[in-house]
């Protein structure tokens, strides 16, 4: 469908932490984009254009900091674009990124997403109080506990479910140097001895709040072609939405979710994605929406997501492999966490991702972020093959 | 329709923000700090002040070439504000900000002028900076630059008095208040002005005769104005829940645990978020029938109902809410 | 390229609206773009917006005005926190790709809420700007005397700027500053921030714009007269102000040129001047001469809607090409602190 074809030609990453005390927000950001450059053999002025991404502007007290980091990020003279989509923002980011390589407008452009949240506190940063508005007196977790409570009573799945995913995702960080969380002793009787925050959800259950920049060089079929370095190519991206709350809403498996993958498949031959997909590295802020988003995105049938977690099909070892850099999980700098999952998808594809390197078959991963009240969805195919 | 809800609302995070500033920025405030303004040369050859830890226009990194600029500096543009903001502005009576060129830099700091008068002001006028005695590695450190006279010498600055903490400045805090006033707008403020008088309303969407309660103004599925009210009942079910542990997530929070729960409200087709008492937390279920308990004294406003209790009802069929969830 | 036209424009504003909502303000100039636009609204590609969340001073303004649009079925959307002027740029963009052929944008704020001048402050460095507390008038008029000293250009250009565009602003139904006023009267007014008047500084206002594109075949079976977009491209400058040439706006210039403007003559030009003082700026950057009517509908001096008032000027120039008035527009947006970034459109009529 795409005008133009699209490849990952560059991907850079910050060491992610609670709080990056050693680095101004410009630094934070250049951080990242100069590894990204530097695996691209690029500098600041081979690329044209520029698309920076991040959630809330409340968390770092900026308003459209992008305008700030300009001077940062190589974009004086040059075209640059802000987006902000919540949760999924990373994602969605570097999915605008790609459409200017695809349309034709340039063919080298810096993707960056971040976020700097021990500059306040990531828990007041999404829930301001706002006059009017119902109270949110449970928190985050409140908002999302009770939907796992329901994909529980739905699927008929064990208790311990979610905790196995929190131990797998937190194990594959200790191969990921750059993960938050290093938690080498990790396990189950740790996961179920932590503190129950939100019943179904203990506290190892959850994401921590990171201080992160993700940064990715894409560049179009010529640039790929002459790239020294592995690429990914990109197969296919989506986007979906709908709205936060209306009657006959599944928030359990929401439509948009369903439809993003199914456009998403379409665009990249997707028939089975457990088979066709060597991989996938996709947004679990909670340790249960592993086996809901294996459901969502048609991993298996409804209900039966809970089974390949238990099973060991999404551990490294398994047959799909998810969150093998450990995930949203190990580390989450919000606005960055989307992009993290579209290029560690990228970085297997190429070859790249170190010590948690999957095997390749069909040479395919998928990236995936969501947010808001599981209500945005952004998503892309990367493959190690040039698109037919 | 009765006068808008308004109110005030203010974003401040609590404390101000704390922002590391890296090596570059550190520098530049440790010498605020010190009482002197360094710059840094450029690859070709120009003294950026402030500086950044890249040029701003390459934005290659800067090398580690410092150099002293000022204290003398010249005012390259400047406007006059005639009525400073208490709590934003380090000065209470009226300023000029300016672009200010210290000498020996080839770039310009906005910064304020403490001239006395517009009068005072002019293009090309030589300025000076007015140290803080208690300097905290900031760059209100200068308190504001004032005119210097032709052969004026520049005063030192005088010694700290502020306690030092570590040899350089590695973060500062920096405080924002906004003040805002929001308003409810019109659905919002039926469904408030409702509760006060002991109603839960609901609007229903024109093409799907779907009943809303709370309803933001439009059937979300179709954007379309949502303008017929009813009345839903102060009753439902409980579609979903979880039960919080955690203390303090909100002023309104009772002691935990507690449960919050999303519930169906009989005549509506939409769930909404309530706190559920009156009953033990392991007791509370899927499918459990629940009543509002209102405040005593009923206000527009969200606390008035203040809490929902069980009904002396059989569960509600899991059919009967499935599609809710 | 694919040629893609603004087919529908909606946009409305008024001072102060303590009755409605973002959303409630939003939802009937959605429904007018839409409605007008001659695609049913489960038919339209890809939708995209611009907001601000400093604007209603807490996070995620864009998310609840999905419910003005109706976003189900799921729809294809995104969202800049920038002008939505930037949000049409990536629907452009999209459209280009081929997968969907049409696309609504819109915009929306309320200035109202808060002190908008000192809210916009907020964009600053946040390490050597932000703690002084500069406003948004004081920096404009920093860059106001700096494009005095270097043109030679008065206040009394300034007010001349105001003066047209305050009286073309009679005409423009959203208009919230209208009215005739001589150079004289308004040089006669005490200075706010020195060199700048009131006059010379747009009045706060709450508003919203959408539009809606398409693209080749669907948008002439649709619309009698597409304005068809001929070049669009932006640019962005140095933030550091004492980094930059504040008397000159090469952004603007560059993004002009890239989009084509000077291959013909502009019949109609809406530029995105908050300050009667970038008005002149930008003229300069564009090389906007005599034969171009520039701000017709009065500009941002009329009715600055921020986030949606760079969308505005895209509307207004289209507006125009479709009722046969003009022939080929330029519209400008900016963004940033003394217009850091710009963007150019260049549209013309068949």
């Amino acid at each position: 469908m795409a005008a133009e074809r699209c490849a990952v030609v560059g991907v850079g990453q910050t060491r992610h932490r609670s709080a990056r005390k050693d680095v101004s927000m410009a630094g934070l950001v250049r951080e990242a984009a100069v590894e990204a450059l530097e695996d691209a053999g690029m500098t600041w002025s081979d690329i044209d254009a520029l698309v920076v991404g991040k959630a809330p502007d409340m968390f770092e007290g900026i308003a459209m900091p992008e305008l700030y980091l300009a001077d940062a990020l190589g974009a004086v003279g040059k075209p640059m674009i802000r987006v902000h989509t919540a949760g999924s923002v990373g994602g969605s980011t570097a999915i605008v990124a790609a459409k200017l390589v695809e349309a034709g407008v340039h063919e080298r452009v810096l993707t960056v997403a971040f976020e700097k949240q021990s500059e306040s506190n990531a828990t007041w940063g999404l829930s301001v109080p706002m006059p009017f508005a119902p109270p949110l007196v449970a928190g985050a977790g409140g908002y999302f506990a009770p939907l796992i409570r329901a994909y529980i009573s739905r699927s008929g799945a064990p208790r311990h479910i979610g905790h196995l995913v929190a131990v797998k995702d937190r194990r594959a960080a200790l191969r990921n140097p750059k993960a938050h969380l290093h938690l080498p002793d990790i396990d189950l009787k740790m996961v179920e001895e932590s503190f129950l925050l939100w019943d179904p959800l203990r506290y190892l259950d959850t994401c921590p709040s990171s201080d992160g920049a993700m940064a990715m060089v894409l560049g179009s079929e010529r640039v790929a072609d002459a790239s020294a370095g592995p690429v990914a190519w990109v197969h296919g991206m989506a986007l979906r939405s709908e709205p936060t709350m209306f009657a006959g809403r599944d928030q359990i498996n929401p439509q948009a979710g369903r439809d993003c993958a199914q456009d998403l498949y379409r665009q990249a031959g997707i028939t089975d994605p457990r088979r066709d997909f060597d991989c996938a590295e996709v947004y679990v802020p909670f340790s249960w929406y592993e086996p809901m988003w294996l459901e969502n995105l048609g991993f298996c049938e409804l209900g039966e997501g809970w089974k390949l977690t238990e099973a060991g099909a999404t551990g490294p070892d398994g047959d799909i492999p998810w969150n093998m850099s450990g995930g949203v999980l190990s580390s989450n700098p919000i606005g960055a966490s989307g992009m993290v999952r579209f290029g560690e998808a990228a970085q297997q594809v190429r070859r790249r991702a170190g010590d948690y390197q999957v095997e390749l078959k069909t040479g395919k991963a998928l990236g995936h972020a969501y947010g808001g009240g599981s209500q945005f969805f952004s998503m892309w195919v990367v493959g190690s093959d040039k698109p037919q | 329709m009765a006068e808008p809800l308004v109110a005030d609302h203010v974003l401040e995070y609590p404390g101000g923000y704390t922002r590391s500033v890296g090596p570059v920025i550190g520098r530049f405030l440790t010498s605020l700090r010190d009482g002197r303004i360094e710059g840094v040369r450029l690859a070709d050859g120009r003294v950026l002040v402030p500086p950044t830890e890249y040029d701003p226009l390459t934005s290659n990194p800067v090398g580690d070439d410092w150099v002293a600029v000022g204290p003398r500096g010249v005012v390259q543009s400047w406007t006059w504000v005639e009525r400073p903001r208490p709590g934003k502005h380090g000065l209470d009576r009226p300023f000029a900000f300016a672009l200010i060129r210290p000498d020996g830099a080839d770039t310009a700091m906005v910064h304020v002028v403490d001239a006395g008068s517009a009068d005072v002001m002019s293009v090309g006028m030589r300025v000076m900076p007015r140290w803080r005695a208690a300097r905290v590695g900031s760059i209100t450190d200068i308190e504001a630059w004032v005119p210097l006279a032709d052969g004026e010498e520049p005063q030192p600055a005088p010694a700290n008095t502020a306690e030092v903490e570590g040899d350089t400045v590695n973060g500062i805090v920096v405080p924002i208040r906004l003040e805002y006033r929001r308003s409810a707008g019109v659905a919002t403020t039926r469904y408030l002005l409702g509760l006060k008088e002991h109603k839960i309303l609901g609007e229903r969407a024109p093409s799907s005769q779907e009943v809303y309660a709370a309803s933001r103004g439009t059937d979300p599925k179709t954007g379309e104005p949502t303008s017929i009210v009813v009345e839903v009942q102060d009753r439902g079910t409980i579609t979903t829940f979880c039960v919080v542990n955690i203390p303090g997530l909100s002023p309104l929070a009772p002691e935990v645990p507690y449960v919050s729960a999303q519930i169906l409200l009989d005549g509506a087709n939409n769930t909404f978020f309530g706190l559920i008492r009156g009953v033990p937390v392991d007791d509370v279920r899927m499918g459990m029938r629940v009543q509002a308990v209102w405040a005593d004294e009923l206000v527009a406003d969200h606390t008035s109902i203040k809490w929902w209790e069980p009904l002396d009802e059989p569960d509600a069929s899991y059919d009967s809410y499935k599609g809710y969830l | 390229m694919r040629d893609v036209a603004v087919i529908s424009f909606a946009a409305s504003a008024v001072e102060r609206d303590d009755l409605q909502n973002e959303v409630e303000m939003l939802t009937p100039v959605i429904h007018e773009a839409v409605g007008n636009s001659g695609i049913e609204r489960t038919e339209i590609g890809f939708t995209c917006s611009g907001s601000l969340d400093y604007m209603q001073g807490g996070p995620f303004a864009f998310v609840l005005g999905l419910d003005a649009v109706g976003a189900w079925p799921p729809i294809r959307e995104s969202h800049v926190e920038a002008d939505a002027a930037w949000a049409l740029y990536e629907a452009w963009v999209a459209i280009q790709i081929g997968e969907v052929d049409s696309a609504l944008v819109y915009g929306f704020g309320k200035s109202s809420s808060s002190d908008i001048y000192e809210v916009m402050s907020m964009q600053y460095d946040p390490y050597y700007m932000l703690p002084l507390w500069p406003s948004m008038i004081d920096v404009a008029a920093l860059q106001a005397r700096d494009y005095m000293e270097s043109s030679g250009r008065t206040e009394r250009d300034f007010a001349e700027v105001a003066s047209r565009s305050l009286g073309n602003a009679k005409s423009t139904p959203y208009a919230i500053s209208a009215r005739d006023a001589s150079v004289e009267e308004l040089l006669g007014a005490p200075m706010v921030n020195d060199p700048l008047r009131a006059h010379d500084i747009f009045k706060p206002c709450d508003g919203a714009a959408a539009v809606v594109l398409a693209a080749g075949d669907l948008a002439r079976s649709v619309c009698a007269r597409p304005a068809w977009i001929r070049g669009i491209d932006h640019r962005i400058e140095p933030h550091a102000l004492g980094v930059r040439d504040l008397s000159i706006s090469v952004s603007t210039k560059d993004a002009a040129q890239r989009a084509g403007a000077g291959k013909d003559k502009i019949d109609v030009a809406e530029l995105h001047a908050q300050f009667s003082s970038e008005e002149l700026i930008l003229r300069d950057a564009i090389g906007v001469n005599g034969n171009t009517r520039v701000n017709p509908s009065g500009g941002a001096l009329a009715a600055n809607p921020i986030m949606a008032a760079g969308l505005i000027r895209i509307g207004e120039v289209a507006k125009r090409i479709t009722a046969g008035e003009a022939d080929r527009g330029l519209a400008h947006a900016t963004s940033g602190p003394c217009m850091q970034q710009n963007l150019v459109c260049v549209l013309e009529g068949e």
